[in-house]
């Protein structure tokens, strides 16, 4: 069995740190990632070279054959030899499609380098500009591959002048992307250029490809390309210009390997102190270093249990070896530690810094997770929240049909929700509805049909029509609202403020974050231009970008009530006053309270509802609003349909801000509400006749119309089977 | 007639209310009955029913709390209303918001009074009411929260060389009340983690349990032998003596089975 012997030869590269890379492939829906990887996959000997192209052996759930779109990241470790040299490369698959760019997030956390992949037809796309900024962002550095350059040839039938100055375009635009999202040393130095041998060219279906390095050392011209089409020649062209070589010997060539990575790339995604024990060790990528290991995905495998994949940045990890995670605050002991064959784990004693492992018996460990060995565990700083550029804006409920299966739903949506941070699992109160809420339609869709196949392919699930996610905003500070306990022995006074929105990016960056810790926090937001005493006493950040003050002077007995008043501030949250929406981008400021002398009349039953009830008090009087989700579309038309299109858009509230002609296509950008997109599919396709090629991405909240928000406010309280009337203020507030 | 009166039931069973409380019930147009601040081991509402010949409603902490007692006050604009309280009314619980409110509306309102644990326990105990500093309330952890509140009191009323009178939670709802074991333990987890010792092996602490009733248990010894005491079904309080009078030595050693060893701690 090749693949045995290869572990042991892996297993021996994984202690050479210079010869390591750990890359992943990034791309627009369809631009041929997947494709590209199985050709790669061949190299390791997992399959055979024919059937790679076609079988895309990455794809292993039924699903995403059949859709042809990757939905599972899954992980493999490949050889390459250059000089004389073995080079171990360590790929992580990424998803293509955009309801899906969580997991792409995640995974850049794990890589040091990512070849971008792009379609030589159609160009620098929506995508393509989303998964390079997050790239940049965290510090991976991109090379970039221009696939299906055949159908230039074939199907566009262009000449050698019209080839190059199509591909001159696409570098061009993608180094643009560069330039506009980069930081000045990514500006300056990771640039791509032909001549530098940082851009491929070639075609992953066929199987060839090459870069102008390569090209020189075995003298072919790009006529030659051409030609070897011309006259059937293609065999011959793969056999000169394998694109694993050309793929591997980019990677090998410009992409860093974990010493000279993680030395730029902890500062940014660690917040650690550098000068601690484990920051000097991941900086060293120290193998005798504390284990620290940032998990990236969690899956969840019939037969092993939860298998936690992530990328190891210092230490060594063991079987058997006690480790902690610091998000669960729990202990464990590492069952099994394995590597990535395919979609394959073999299982090997240890697994060492620059690395990624898979490890069994960490049932608590989820996506973005730091896991630390046990003697660190007080020490250790986490790794800052992964940055999700995506939120979940749609909602379905879903039953089983035969209500003796609902163990069985919960069971599989349990699963389900552990794999896919973004899709968040709930339960209606009112109606016992279970609710999933993801990031488009056909997410869900997809999730619905996991449920399905994770609880055995017979398990009949009914589904409602897909809803809108909304949340709850104010426009102005509010007043300070005095509200007492249930039992009138405790009363808090506490004031709302519309959260500035340079604080909600620092949230949405990762760069503020609750398991910074309070003095840290503080910090960062008085760099931001908070008052001192401001930001030196942040008590909480709630997930939909809320934050909690305590501005209390002496206050007695307040630290024995924290957790209360902070577990109230999250229920006000989840649901405001208007709908029961998630409320977003609210500073609650706790300006007084007076407590009951004894502790059991100020228990969590008389303090979580007295915060709640003051903040939404103060909520209500400070202009409350709705706001929606809005796509950023991106469609690509033929000329003679831009009308249609731009029509279409606008109609739907939507508005266009860019149209950019690319060859015969225009690329027309736009923003359109989510709750206007439903059934946009088939519009679409009739205006143009079919020949829109067109997606959607969320891209941010936007303060809904007063008349779209009032329907929005009467449809979603009868839903919820409340009131027709948002409720009065002095419900909330008290006298004196 | 509109009035409110609040009637104390007492500590163990039907027969504690006293002859005037039940006169009152007797004579009411409307009588309501809460349990939730405290458990009176032997009570049965319908047995009380019967003495009175009155139709009792329960009501629960919601109504009084959340809705703030409407329905009482409702019913005290209509005629005399009762409002049946376990103990002494507006003493060791908080009814207090309700008769203010009733007040506020223009209903007059009275209390009868019935025994409270206050009082049964330190008489049980044979300690001097004079000598108790601030009582608390040793609360159920919530969450892991341990509240540190009965810890800072008793380490203020130690210094002080006053008696510490602790009321142990109860969550009536869940049938749950803390023992006197429970008590200790949480008590025991605080000093663990802030070490001042107030806590210790040789504290001396006196356990009550089932005060009011014909059987209440009250045994007084170092702090780990009462831990380990069986004092059998609850409701149980706690009592940690500061400096003792030598009276007060005589009754724990007499009356409550504390060792010779304690008469150290007069002063």
């Amino acid at each position: 069995m090749p693949r045995f012997k290869q572990t042991a030869e892996i297993l021996q590269l994984m202690a050479k740190k210079e010869n390591i890379r750990d890359i992943g492939i990034i791309a627009h829906i369809d631009h041929g990632k997947t494709t590209m990887t199985d050709s790669l996959l061949t190299e390791a000997g997992l399959l055979s070279p024919k059937i790679a192209g076609q079988a895309r052996a990455l794809d292993y759930l039924e699903e995403e054959q059949k859709r042809g779109i990757t939905i599972k990241t899954a992980n493999i470790s490949l050889l390459h030899e250059e000089n004389n040299i073995s080079y171990l490369i360590n790929l992580i698959d990424t998803p293509g499609h955009v309801d899906f760019t969580g997991k792409v997030t995640r995974a850049l956390r794990a890589i040091d380098g990512a070849v971008v992949v792009v379609d030589a037809v159609e160009e620098v796309m929506v995508q393509t500009e989303t998964v390079t900024r997050q790239a940049l962002n965290e510090r991976v550095k991109p090379v970039l591959f221009i696939n299906k350059v055949d159908r230039l040839i074939k199907e566009l039938k262009l000449g050698p002048d019209e080839i190059q100055a199509k591909l001159a375009r696409i570098i061009r635009d993608f180094n643009n992307l560069i330039a506009l999202y980069g930081e000045d040393e990514q500006k300056n130095n990771w640039k791509v250029d032909p001549t530098k041998g940082t851009v491929a060219f070639g075609s992953a279906l066929h199987r060839w490809g090459f870069t102008m390095d390569i090209a020189k050392e075995k003298n072919i011209k790009f006529k030659e390309i051409i030609e070897a089409y011309k006259n059937e020649k293609v065999e011959e062209l793969v056999k000169k210009l394998p694109l694993h070589n050309a793929i591997l010997t980019m990677a090998v060539r410009h992409l860093p390997n974990p010493i000279e990575a993680q030395k730029y790339r902890i500062p940014k995604v660690w917040k650690g102190d550098i000068d601690s024990e484990p920051g000097k060790a991941m900086l060293n990528v120290d193998p005798k270093g504390p284990t620290v290991m940032c998990i990236t995905l969690a899956q969840m495998d019939p037969h092993a249990g939860l298998v936690a994949t992530g990328r190891l940045f210092s230490g060594t990890v063991k079987e058997g070896e006690q480790v902690y995670l610091v998000g669960a605050k729990r202990n464990y002991r590492v069952q099994q530690v394995s590597m990535y064959m395919g979609a394959f784990r073999d299982p090997v004693n240890q697994i060492d810094a620059g690395n990624i492992a898979a490890l069994l018996g960490l049932d608590q460990a989820r996506a973005g997770e730091t896991l630390v060995s046990l003697n660190h565990k007080s020490s250790m700083v986490p790794f800052e929240r992964i940055k999700y550029v995506s939120e979940p804006v749609i909602t379905i409920a879903i039953e089983p049909k035969h209500p003796r299966d609902l163990p069985r739903l919960i069971d599989v949506m349990n699963r389900l929700a552990i794999e896919d941070p973004n899709l968040v699992t709930s339960i209606n109160k009112e109606t016992g509805e279970y609710l999933l809420s993801g990031m488009g339609e056909l997410h869900l869709e997809i999730a619905v049909k996991f449920l399905r196949d994770y609880a055995g392919g017979d398990l009949e699930i009914i589904t409602s029509k897909p809803l809108v996610v909304y949340r709850e905003s104010i426009m102005s500070s509010g007043i300070v609202a005095m509200a007492k306990s249930p039992n009138k022995h405790s009363k808090f006074w506490l004031q709302v403020e519309p959260l500035e929105e340079n604080i909600i990016q620092l949230i949405e960056k990762g760069d503020l974050a609750e398991e910074m810790g309070r003095k840290r926090m503080g910090t960062v937001l008085k760099e931001a231009g908070w008052p001192t005493d401001e930001a030196r006493n942040v008590w909480a950040l709630e997930e939909h970008r809320n934050i909690l003050l305590d501005l209390t002077k002496g206050v007695q007995y307040l630290r024995e009530v924290r957790d209360m008043l902070i577990a109230g501030f999250r229920w006000a949250c989840q649901n405001g006053p208007l709908c029961e929406e998630p409320i977003r981008g609210l500073k609650v400021k706790i300006m007084d309270a007076s407590l009951h002398e004894d502790p059991v009349h100020r228990g969590p039953a008389q303090i979580m509802p007295a915060a709640r009830r003051g903040i939404l008090g103060s909520f209500l009087s400070s202009k409350p609003v709705i706001l929606e989700p809005v796509y950023k579309i991106g469609v690509s038309v033929p000329a003679q349909w831009v009308g249609e299109v731009s029509g279409l858009i606008t109609r739907k509230r939507g508005r266009i801000v860019a149209s950019e002609q690319k060859g015969p296509l225009t690329m027309i950008t736009g923003f359109i509400p989510v709750a206007e997109t439903f059934g946009l599919s088939a519009e679409m396709r009739s205006s143009t006749s079919g020949h829109a090629f067109w997606q959607t991405s969320f891209d941010h909240w936007e303060k809904a119309p007063e008349n779209v928000a009032a329907e929005v406010i009467r449809s979603v309280r009868e839903r919820r089977g409340l009131s027709s009337e948002i409720p009065n203020i002095s419900r909330f507030i008290d006298e004196a | 007639m509109s009035e409110l009166i609040f009637v104390g039931m007492g500590l163990h069973d039907e027969n504690d209310i006293s002859l005037r409380g039940l006169e009152e019930v007797k004579k009411a147009d409307f009588a309501f009955a809460e349990l939730y601040t405290s458990f009176m081991k032997e009570l049965r509402i319908g047995k009380l029913e019967k003495l009175a010949r009155k139709k009792i409603k329960m009501v629960s902490r919601r109504m009084l709390e959340e809705e703030n007692g409407e329905e009482i006050l409702a019913a005290a604009q209509k005629g005399k209303t009762i409002f049946l309280v376990p103990g002494d009314p507006l003493v060791a619980t908080t009814h207090v918001d309700l008769r203010i409110n009733a007040e506020k509306i223009g209903v007059k309102t009275r209390i009868i009074h019935g025994a409270s644990i206050i009082t049964a326990a330190i008489g049980l105990s044979g300690l001097q009411n004079y000598k108790f500093g601030r009582s608390v309330t040793i609360p159920f952890t919530h969450n892991l929260h341990v509240s540190e509140t009965p810890y800072a009191i008793l380490k203020t009323n130690r210094k002080a060389g006053l008696h510490t009178l602790c009321f142990l939670d109860i969550k009536a709802e869940e049938k749950r009340y803390m023992t006197i074991k429970e008590a200790l333990g949480i008590l025991l987890e605080i000093e663990e983690k802030r070490r001042e010792s107030i806590i210790l092996g040789n504290t001396l602490v006196v356990g009550i349990a089932r005060a009011g009733s014909k059987n209440p248990v009250v045994k007084s010894g170092m702090f780990h032998k009462v831990l380990n005491y069986d004092f059998g079904a609850p409701p149980q309080t706690l009592i940690f003596p500061g400096k003792l009078h030598f009276m007060e030595a005589e009754a724990l050693t007499k009356l409550a089975d504390a060792p010779e060893s304690i008469k150290q701690l007069i002063r």
